[in-house]
Order: structure tokens, then sequence, then C-alpha cells
């Protein structure tokens, strides 16, 4: 025998798992039980009698159901076996979910997390039962307060987006409390923040204007000097927005809308690379937020549970989603002040946010430190602008706006010149990057960027994890070019092939249960 | 002067002689030479000022487990807090799924990186609608509020109506959510109710109907736990009006209690937290909506839709998004139905364990226990002086009213001396609904045993007969 060649740094025997896994109704066997469900004692069933003699016969059902009968192993076996056909990012390296900060979600803290202190604690348990968890969330608002100056955070909302409703919701408070709310019906956002930015606001009845970036990807200030006006509710924008972008005139956006009479909102969802380095405050902003479940390493659970922190300066306290919790000297309690002022925005949500969320971030935040936070924020902008480099130096890889700048934690990339060449898109490459154990994330709709690929490596990978990406990449751009058509017709090695999405947006032919497949698909 | 923190466990790169070359390769020299673009009249001088970090996991650990013994919690307890969180069992396999790193750290992928996820997300919709007897549920939304606010503002894109009217009992936090969610659009008023029988009052919504009001919401059951036994004619003369009828739902009951749908609700909405989630102090909680597969409906949903499509090979299952462009996710940005983003998609998943290993045989029964359990712990209260167990008089399921009036102490005098004897009370009703006196809404489930339903009635005959 000789010395196995591992020189090659591209994994070309990758396969993802494939079990061709049932929809699970197709396990169905009649009898089978998943679950002993408790029963209730005898002598109380006996006191208890018939509990549904007291309903109208309209409020009792009459038909079992058409759940599944399927046995615990197999039901196991099932959901195991899906979750290995799932890339989430314990087993995959996270580079290509640009916009999203998919870093390492420690272990610890989960398990932390799941103990009875937490998992078993009722919303409405008598304060005085719950101190330890409301000491967490006084910590982490304080943490926050420091992290971006702002002066309250709230920690209901239950992602970014409705965080952005919550600012949204504020702005609106702030100007009903002024007698402006009818005046003031404009917000302001860019093509570059998230979609979210103007979506959400829009909910609250606002109009949306959006700023196009000028020649080198800044806000173009030109023109948010002709949209700011009286009308103003706010201006919410990430910076850096989703080109990784720094907008190095922020002061004078801020200044303007405030010289205007308006709110600033910041999105904070691209945080990562800035924690330590630079806050919200000191950049003019009202109020902003920030994704636990991205910068603060709780995990993304597949899209939730979540929390979009949202933090505010003293002069809009009063709006912010409650109730917050206070510290008196000796203990932890609620603040229900914000239900008793007339425009208090009350809620977003029930309770009073994530709870095991904010508990992952506070145990993160403590097992960083400032200068751990200082670290992420430097080494995510390192990992990122060395990627950035070395991928430019590819003839098919570009990036429009700032050449030779830096940018922050993300790049949002073209393909355009490999898709001019080959025919291959971008979305060939992203399906082709899932034969090897990788993924990457385009963009937001529409492309503004043609042909675009969003990057953001964070903290999280080492230099090989990085290299052996752009190797990764390099091998389909080289193979984009001898044999576009492998490319195309990509994946190869993934859980499924190519989906055949035309019935998707007709209503006779989609099917977004198993009941509606088997009514449309006899 | 700002400091980093070199072989931090999480950060591979932070290293020094790997980070030194890095640098090198972009011709920096130090860290400091980061960050060029953002001006130097906003960037920080000094490290913030937090805790440092703890010297070990193991330090940490010790930590957060001295944090969290200061909370008592409802395995230590016996508790009968309900009201929007409500403690039920929860099968050993959904916290084995959930946990999985691979689902747990998933987030935003395609099908062919996640197959995983967007199968059992379609599984789980598919689950739900066998559950609520309806052709199409969401990816889960944040909880049973911002499902409901969502139903109510689609049915007001689809009649273009601009009144809601919603129950007088219903959860001053869920109106608080509708009111801020809603306006300025929308109006949302309450139907008073009957002070008998907290059923809404007939006679008051009839004044409110009219060619105006978008949609009539009501909840089975309801906040205050009794079944709104109208349910046919609420939904009848909503729809006379031209109405559509919303109805909230807790689906832990819909083993034994009817589906909506069959007594005329247009979109069914509610919290998956009774299936397979823990309370978390809250952070359970994850929001479903239903609907008929008429696109009127569909179309409306702000959500993520997953739907089942064949691949390029025969034989394969795919999965994908159903009408996308529907979602803020899509070209039309703020011009789509509301928006979308991270919601509660695990707790989807585990939802749809959970039913999974119910079967219709688990949800009977499951719903039976519960109704068997709180009848037997009113049936114990009612034996004590002074107590007014299920105040309502009606049918109800997990959660009934205690009204302590008779015993001439107040609900919080009574759950001071039960929290002295490891016992959380029900929530007292007396700020949110002070017309009920000194009630309280107590909450009792299949965890219950017969034992702990004696103890509880031993403690308030001792504290308050």
């Amino acid at each position: 025998m000789k010395k196995i060649d591992r020189s090659n740094k591209v994994r070309t025997g990758f396969h993802q798992a494939k079990w061709d896994e049932p929809v699970i109704f197709e396990l169905s066997q009649a009898g089978e039980r998943g679950v002993l469900v408790p029963q209730a004692d005898p002598e109380v069933q006996e006191c208890a009698g018939d509990v549904l003699a007291g309903l109208p016969p309209a409020l009792i059902r009459k038909t079992p159901p058409a759940l599944p009968e399927i046995s615990q192993p197999r039901v196991l076996r099932h959901y195991a076996r899906l979750s290995q056909q799932t890339l989430g990012a314990d087993v995959n390296m996270e580079i290509g979910q640009g916009t999203c900060t998919v870093k390492y979600s420690p272990k610890i803290n989960d398990q932390l997390a799941r103990l009875p202190g937490m998992a078993e604690m009722h919303p409405l348990q008598d304060e005085s039962t719950a101190q330890g968890i409301l000491e967490i969330f006084h910590a982490t608002d304080l943490y926050m307060r420091e992290i971006s100056g702002m002066d309250r955070f709230s920690f209901q909302p239950g992602g970014g987006s409705q965080a952005i409703l919550a600012m949204a919701s504020i702005a609106f408070a702030y100007f009903s409390s002024l007698g402006e709310a009818d005046k003031r019906d404009e917000i302001i956002t860019t093509i570059y923040s998230h979609p979210s930015d103007a979506a959400a606001p829009h909910v609250k009845g606002y109009k949306i204007i959006y700023l196009h970036p000028d020649k080198d990807g800044y806000p173009d200030l030109e023109a948010f000097k002709d949209a700011v006006s009286e009308r103003t509710a706010g201006f919410f924008v990430a910076n850096p927005e989703d080109t990784g972008v720094y907008n190095k005139r922020v002061l004078e956006f801020t200044k303007l809308v405030h010289e205007h009479g308006g709110l600033t909102g910041y999105d904070q969802a691209n945080v990562n690379g800035l924690l330590g380095v630079t806050r919200a405050k000191e950049a003019g902003f009202d109020m902003c937020f920030f994704n636990l479940h991205k910068s603060f390493s709780t995990p993304h659970g597949c899209g939730g549970p979540a929390v979009g922190a949202v933090g505010v300066l003293k002069h809009l306290e009063r709006f912010i989603p409650g109730p917050l919790i206070d510290f008196d000297g000796e203990k932890y309690c609620f603040n229900y002040g914000f239900a008793d002022t007339e425009f208090g925005i009350g809620k977003v949500r029930t309770f009073y946010g994530a709870a095991p969320v904010v508990l992952k971030t506070y145990a993160w935040i403590r097992s960083m430190g400032p200068d751990g936070l200082y670290q992420v924020a430097k080494t995510s902008v390192l990992n990122n602008n060395y990627m950035f480099k070395k991928l430019m130096e590819l003839d098919v890889v570009d990036a429009p706006y700032i050449p030779g700048k830096q940018r922050v934690e993300q790049v949002r990339y073209t393909l355009e010149k490999l898709f001019e060449q080959t025919g291959v898109s971008t979305a060939d490459v992203q399906r082709r990057m899932m034969d090897f154990g990788m993924h990457y994330w385009q963009s937001h709709h529409p492309y503004y960027i043609p042909e675009p690929m969003t990057l953001e490596p964070t903290e999280t990978p080492s230099k090989e994890d990085i290299d052996e990406y752009i190797a990764t990449l390099k091998y389909i751009f080289e193979e984009a070019k001898a044999d576009p058509e492998h490319v195309k017709s990509a994946p190869h090695s993934s859980v499924c092939h190519q989906l055949d999405e035309s019935g998707m947006d007709d209503p006779e032919k989609w099917a977004i249960t198993w009941r509606t497949y088997l009514k449309k698909y006899k | 002067m700002l400091q980093g923190f070199k072989r931090h466990p999480y950060i591979p790169n932070s290293e020094p002689s790997v980070e030194a070359a890095m640098l090198k390769e972009l011709g920096l020299s130090s860290l400091e030479d980061l960050h060029a673009e953002v001006p130097e009249e906003i960037k920080l001088k000094e490290n913030m000022n937090l805790p440092p970090a703890f010297a070990s996991e193991m330090d940490l650990k010790k930590h957060l487990i001295s944090l969290l013994r200061k909370n008592a919690h409802c395995e230590d307890n016996l508790n009968f807090l309900g009201a929007g969180c409500w403690q039920h069992y929860v099968p050993a396999v959904c916290d084995e799924i959930n946990g999985r790193g691979e689902f747990l750290t998933a987030y935003g992928g395609e099908s062919y990186n996640d197959f995983g996820r967007f199968q059992t997300l379609f599984e789980y919709e598919s689950l739900v609608a066998e559950l609520v007897d309806m052709e199409v549920v969401n990816v889960p939304t944040f909880d049973w509020s911002q499902a409901a606010a969502t139903a109510l503002r689609m049915a007001g894109r689809i009649n273009g109506r601009k009144r809601l009217l919603v129950p007088a009992t219903l959860d001053p936090q869920k109106l608080m959510v509708f009111k801020n969610y809603c306006q300025p659009r929308h109006q949302v008023e309450q139907v008073a109710y009957l002070a008998s029988s907290g059923l809404m009052d007939i006679a008051a919504l009839r004044s409110k109907l009219g060619q105006d009001v978008a949609a009539v919401y009501f909840e089975n059951p309801s906040y205050l736990g009794f079944v709104e036994t109208q349910a046919e004619e609420i939904a009848a003369l909503a729809h006379e009006a031209g109405a559509e009828v919303v109805v909230g739902v807790d689906p832990i009951s819909l083993g034994v209690l009817a589906p909506p749908v069959s007594y005329g609700a247009d979109i069914v909405c509610g919290e998956l937290q009774p299936l397979g989630m823990h309370m978390n102090y809250g952070g359970g909680q994850a929001g479903f909506i239903a609907t008929s597969d008429d696109p009127k409906y569909v179309m409306e949903y702000p959500s993520r839709l997953f739907g089942i499509c064949p691949t390029a090979v025969p034989g394969e299952y795919g999965f994908g998004d159903v009408a996308y462009d529907r979602t803020s996710f899509g070209h039309h940005r703020h011009e789509a139905k509301e928006y979308v983003g991270t919601q509660a998609a695990l707790w989807g998943i585990t939802a749809g364990v959970y039913l999974a290993l119910m079967g219709p045989d688990g949800m009977r029964e499951v719903g039976q226990a519960i109704m068997q359990n709180a009848n037997f712990a009113a049936q114990l209260l009612n034996k004590i002086p002074g107590v007014n167990a299920n105040r309502f008089g009606g049918a109800f399921f997990k959660e009934f009213i205690v009204d302590f009036c008779g015993t001439g102490k107040t609900v919080r005098e009574i759950n001071q001396a039960l929290l002295g004897e490891g016992i959380f009370g029900g929530l007292d009703l007396s700020g949110s609904f002070p017309e009920l006196g000194q009630s309280a809404l107590y909450c009792v489930t299949e965890v219950h045993s017969r034992e702990d339903l004696l103890r509880l009635s031993a403690a308030i005959s001792r504290i308050a007969g």
C-alpha cells in the first residue's frame, strides 16, 4: 500500500444523504401508536362523566383527524433521516449565507437553555419565582445598550422583520403623540437594505420611498436631499448595506433627517462586522435592532424562534413594546408603564419574546467579553476581505462599487462575466455548490446586481475553510468553461435533482398540503 | 486601547500567526487597518464596558446554572397557569428532533441543501391541515396573536373593508397586538359578552355588524376557557353581513372539539405551543393560519407556503415555495402581502413531530383527559365554601374561571399563600377583567394527576375556606 493522496482541496467525493424518504402520511399503518397519552385517573373519569355532554353537537368533532398512525421508532427514523438531508451550520461550512450571519452556535448555550429552570417556566409566574431569567433579560438589555449606545431595549420582536415593524410602530406612536401622524406618512429606505425595511413600515400605512445607490454604491445623497421632507417619518437603513459597502457619510444622512424632524432607524442585521468598532448612537440613529439569532450566535432553527432586540434612545422609550424589566436595587420586576401611555405601541408579541434566545445571547456575550466581541468584528471583516481579494483575482468574478476599497462583513459579487462567457448562471453555480456540501445565497429580489452571489464568512470559518470554499468555487468556474451542461444540470450529488416548479404559481397545480396533492393528482 | 481576544475557541482565525498571515495577504499590518471605510469620528476608542469573558466553558456553565437556580419552575412546583401558554406533556421525540443540530442550525438554504427542512415543514402544514380539516396551512408565524392579526388583515384585503370585530373576552395582550398591527388601516372593536355566560352578546354583535365589517373574530375555546357554543350563529351572522369569519383555536382541543371550518370559519388560526413545545417562559410560541385552497385566500398569505412538486428524475419528491412573489421576499417588496422573515419554523417542525406521534387516537385521548381532569378540578374547587369554580357555568376545555369573591380574600392573597406551598395558582383576572371581581383563570391539563388536583383543593380549602 502507498500513502493515500488527499491533496485535492475540493470534496469531489461528497454526496449528501439521500434516503428517498416517503411523505409521512405514507408511513401510516392502521393501529400503530407513536406515544401513549396520560389518561385521567379512573375516579376522575367517573366524577367527570361525559365531558362532551354539555356541548352542542356542532361543537363536537364527528370524524377523527386523518393523521397518520406510526409507531415511535418509525417516526423518529423518518425525522432523523430528514434531518440528515438538511445541511445546517453544524455540518456545513456556512460561508455563503450573506446577510444571514450564520456563525457557530455554541453547544453549551443550547444545553443550558434546555434545563427545566428555563424550559419549564411559565411566563405568568410570580416575579419572585423568575428572578434568574429576569436578571438575564435585564443584564442583556444593559449589554445591548453598551453595544449600541441606545438607552433601552425590548426583546419582544420575534425576528428582524418584526423588529422593523416595531420601529415603524414606534415612529407612528411618536408622531401620533406630537399630533403629526397624518402629516408624516413616508419612510425612506434603500434598495440594498432588507426588503422588510420597506415591507414592514408599509403594514403601518407608510408610503415607501426607495433610495438608489450612487456610482460608488453609497445611498445617493443628492437624491436623499430631495426625498427628505416634513413628510418624512423615518429613514430605515442598513449600514453596511447588503453589498458590504459602508456608507461613510452616514452622519450627513441622519443629520438631515433630524433637521426635518424625522426619526432614524438602524437595521443592524449586518452588525457582525461592527461590534465594538462603531455604534448606532454615534452614527446618529434614534433606534436600532439586533438579530440575536445572527450576530449574537443563537441558532437559526430553520427560521426561528429568534429575537430582533429593538433599542431606542430616551425620547422614544415610552413607545417601546413591553413590558420592560427593571431592577430596583434588590429585585427584578416588570415595568408595564408602556401600557399607561396613550400612544405606547403596547405589544408586538405575546409575553416577552423568546426567552431561551435571550439566555443564549447572554451566555454568548459572557463567553466573549468586550475583547471577544471586538475580535468577532475584526476577524469577520478580515475573513471577508481575505476572501474578497482572492475571489476578485478570478476572471469571472466581479463586485460593483468602490474598487480596491475594503468591505465590511460581506460582499455581493456578480457572476455576470461567467454567464457571458459560458452561459452558466449564478443559480447554476449555486446548485452545483451543493454537490460539494456547500451553499450560497444570491440576493433579495429584484436583482439590482446581475447574477448575484452574496457571501458572508463571519468569524467562524478557519483560513483553511475559506480556502476550500474558494477552491470549490474555482473548480466550478473551470467546469463551467469546460463542461457548462454539467453545471447547468446540477445538483448531481444532492438529496434531489432539479425541481420542476412550473406548477408552483398555478392554483390548479400547486399542492401546499398532502391532502390537496392527493386531491389534485389521483 | 482596543484589544482583541486571541485564540478564542469560537474564532479559529484569532490565532495570531494565521491572523498575521491573512492581514499580510491584504497588505495590512494590524487589525486596526481594517474598517478603513468607517469614519474615525464614530469609531470607539476603547473596548466596550462589558464584563470580561468567563475563563472557561465550565465557569460559564456554573454561572448560568447559578442564575437559573434563582428560578422556580413548573416541574418542581404545581402549576395552574395557562392564559396563552400551557403546560402539556412534551414527548421525548419532539425534543430529540428539534435538538438535532442539522435542523437547529439550518436557516435559509434551498430545496437542495435544506431538503429536510422543506419536507418537514410541508409535512407540518399537511398534518395541521388534517387537524383543522382545511386545505392550506402556512409555515408558522411568531405566535397566535400574530397569526390572528395577519388573518384579520387577510380578511380586510379580501373584502376591502375596514372594521374588525373581536370579542370583549379577548386576551388583553392579544388585543394590543391586534391594535398595533391593524391600525391605522383598520379599526379593532370589541363586542360585549354576556355577564352570565361569557358568550358573545349576539344582540351587540348584530348592532355592530354592517357592510363595512371586514371580519368577525372569536376563539374556541375562548381566552377565559369557555367554549363559544354560539359559533354557528356568529358565523352565519357575519356571513350575512359579507364579513369573513376568523376563528382562533387551541389545536390540542381538536381531537374532541369540532374543527372551526365545520361551523363556518373561513380562516382558522391558533397557537402551536401545546403541540410539543415547552413553555420556555413564553418562548415556545408559534402561530398557524389555515384556509381553503381557493386562491382568493392563498394569495393573501404573507407567509412562506411550501408545496410538493416533481423533479427532473421520475419518482423523486421535491419541495419548494408556492407563489413566492406574494411574499416580501419576492419581486414586489413592500407591495407584497405584509412582510415575511425569520419567525418560528423549528416549532412548526416540532408540532409536526407531535402530531405524527399522537395520531388520531392520541389527539382524541389527550383532549378527553384534559377535559376530564379540568372538570374534576372544577368540581373539587366548587366544594370549597365561598369558591365558585367555572363561574360562567357552561362547557369549557382546559381553563375555567374560579371566583373567590365569596371567600373574602383576594386572588393575590390566595396566590401568595399557594406559592408558599409550591403551587402556582391561576392567573389573577382582577386587573384585566375587574367586572369578574376576585377571579382567577385556572388551567388543568393532562399533566395533572388526581393527587395534584386534590393537593390544590386542600390548599385552597386551608387558605380560603
